[in-house]
């Protein structure tokens, strides 16, 4: 299984591998809002923790479909399938070398955007926290998704279609932990939530994911 | 004799051919008395004004809307379990009605609401809820309609609707804590008898029943079709091997 | 018609929307069938005469 890590990790970080991608979508999107909005500091410290966890959501997406996509079309996804490692870890290592390409370096980013943002001090420590909680679920919930399209030509739109009404809870209980972070509220519910929100979905959701996958390759 | 028996296609086929004409006068009889009745020969609500007339078809369509999805839920298990191609076809017949009670849920909702809150829509939790009801619905739709080989299709759509259903309820709970503290007691919420006066809970029970009735009988007949497209394109694909 | 008052616009367009969007959902359905049942009936009848 570290050997399949490994392998995609160096797959995602080469050209063309779609690195950095995401990374620059978010800045993008911490530049764009403000732009759209108006520059009042006020404004934009208020909806500040959503548009970090937007962006981060929306960054997430735009990778997903390279999880299986790639192996699919050449033939090594069959092989994975019947390799003695169980699918259901094939999927978990997937979607690890997913976040670690995309959700991880998105946490490690947010701050410095937050700074564009005029995030309230006190919100620093709870957005860090809440992507490093949040993001391994949207990765995980992201390579379910794309379990399901695999076989569907150009599915990146029917992707986000998906996986966007899935990301709903993971994203109303992060946003809500930076929201309350910021102005100094008690974050345990909220915390408490997208923890076993992310907990749940890393522990199931493989199993659902490697059930599409097996059907697809029928 | 047991229900298992019209999982055969040709059961089906039979027992509905029989049943849709008196589903299609139970939903017109009840549909028709019920909001006949509660539109014409209802008083005003003493708060809501002639408003309160919309509840007849906004409660009976949030329900139906909650309720299709729990059907397809079942047929999808179903499907998963026993392989009844009736039941995963059911599953797919079913959703465009589920979404249509999802819209007319929230479209009454917001006009509801406008008159009421003052804006024409307003990020109420249910109301929230069922715009990500919605969501799931289109989803699922999309699903099934890019999937060309249609076993492969049942199951990826089943799947999706256990794991949609998992989180369409997490969402129901996490938009309710998004939106605390706001129009709490001021919500559309009629629940139960308590809220709602006689006068208007028969009429609005009957109308329920026909919004039952209505989806029965359209799944029925959405599904004879399902299962005549099925045997359709087994028909054709005979013909292009011979 | 009864006294809506100010709310006749909620009200009636309540109804309008509810039995448009119900009408079209019958609509879409009933099309459906007729287009499957046409197409079956097309094929049935075309292998029928190859079948003997």
């Amino acid at each position: 299984m570290t050997a399949l890590l490994i392998r995609d990790l160096r797959l995602a970080m080469r050209a063309g591998g779609g690195f950095g991608l995401g990374l620059a979508f978010f800045l993008l999107v911490a530049v764009l809002v403000p732009l759209g909005v108006g520059p009042e500091a006020a404004t934009l410290g208020r909806i500040a923790p959503g548009i970090l966890w937007v962006g981060a959501l929306l960054a997430c997406l735009l990778s997903l479909d390279r999880i299986f996509a790639l192996d699919y079309e050449d033939g090594s996804l069959e092989l994975l399938a019947a390799a003695p490692i169980p699918l259901e870890g094939v999927v978990a290592v997937k979607a690890l070398a997913h976040w670690l390409v995309t959700g991880l370096p998105l946490t490690l980013v947010a701050p410095g955007l937050a700074l564009l943002l005029n995030l309230p001090a006190q919100g620093y420590g709870w957005l860090v926290l809440s992507l490093a909680l949040g993001t391994p679920a949207l990765s995980v919930i992201g390579a379910f998704g794309a379990a399901l399209v695999v076989g569907v030509k150009r599915g990146g739109l029917l992707l986000s279609l998906l996986v966007l009404p899935l990301y709903v809870p993971t994203l109303i209980f992060g946003a809500e932990v930076v929201k309350r972070g910021a102005a100094g509220l008690e974050v345990g519910a909220p915390l408490a939530l997208l923890a076993a929100i992310t907990m749940g979905a890393v522990a199931l959701l493989p199993f659902a994911a490697a059930a599409a996958v097996r059907v697809n390759l029928r | 004799m047991s229900i298992w028996e019209y999982a055969n296609p040709k059961k089906f086929m039979q027992a509905s051919a029989w049943a849709l004409p008196w589903m299609i006068g139970l939903t017109v009889l009840c549909l028709g008395v019920g909001l006949v009745w509660g539109f014409f020969f209802t008083p005003d609500d003493y708060k809501q004004g002639s408003t309160v007339k919309i509840i007849y078809l906004h409660v009976p369509a949030a329900m139906m809307a909650i309720n299709a999805w729990g059907m397809m839920l079942v047929t999808s298990l179903i499907w998963i379990v026993r392989r009844h191609h009736v039941s995963a076809l059911a599953a797919k017949a079913a959703a465009p009605v589920g979404l249509t009670f999802t819209l007319i849920a929230l479209v009454t909702g917001a006009l509801w609401g406008q008159p009421m809150w003052g804006t024409w829509w307003a990020w109420d939790p249910r109301l929230t809820s069922f715009l990500i009801l919605a969501l799931f619905y289109f989803g699922y739709l999309a699903l099934w309609a890019a999937i060309e080989d249609p076993d492969t299709a049942a199951d990826l759509t089943s799947i999706l609707c256990l794991v949609g259903s998992v989180f369409a309820l997490l969402s129901r709970y996490a938009v309710n804590f998004w939106n605390q503290g706001l129009h709490q007691g001021a919500s559309l919420s009629l629940d139960k008898k308590e809220n709602v006066s006689d006068v208007f809970w028969v009429p609005l029970v009957i109308c329920m029943v026909g919004f039952v009735m209505l989806f029965v009988t359209l799944v029925l007949m959405r599904t004879r079709t399902e299962i005549r497209a099925r045997r359709l394109a087994a028909l054709l694909a005979r013909e292009r091997v011979a | 018609m009864p006294e809506l008052g100010k709310y006749a616009f909620a009200v009636l367009g309540s109804y309008a929307a509810a039995i448009l969007l119900i009408a079209g959902v019958i609509a879409l359905s009933f099309w459906q069938r007729a287009r499957v049942k046409r197409a079956l009936a097309e094929v049935e009848s075309r292998q029928g005469k190859s079948d003997g």
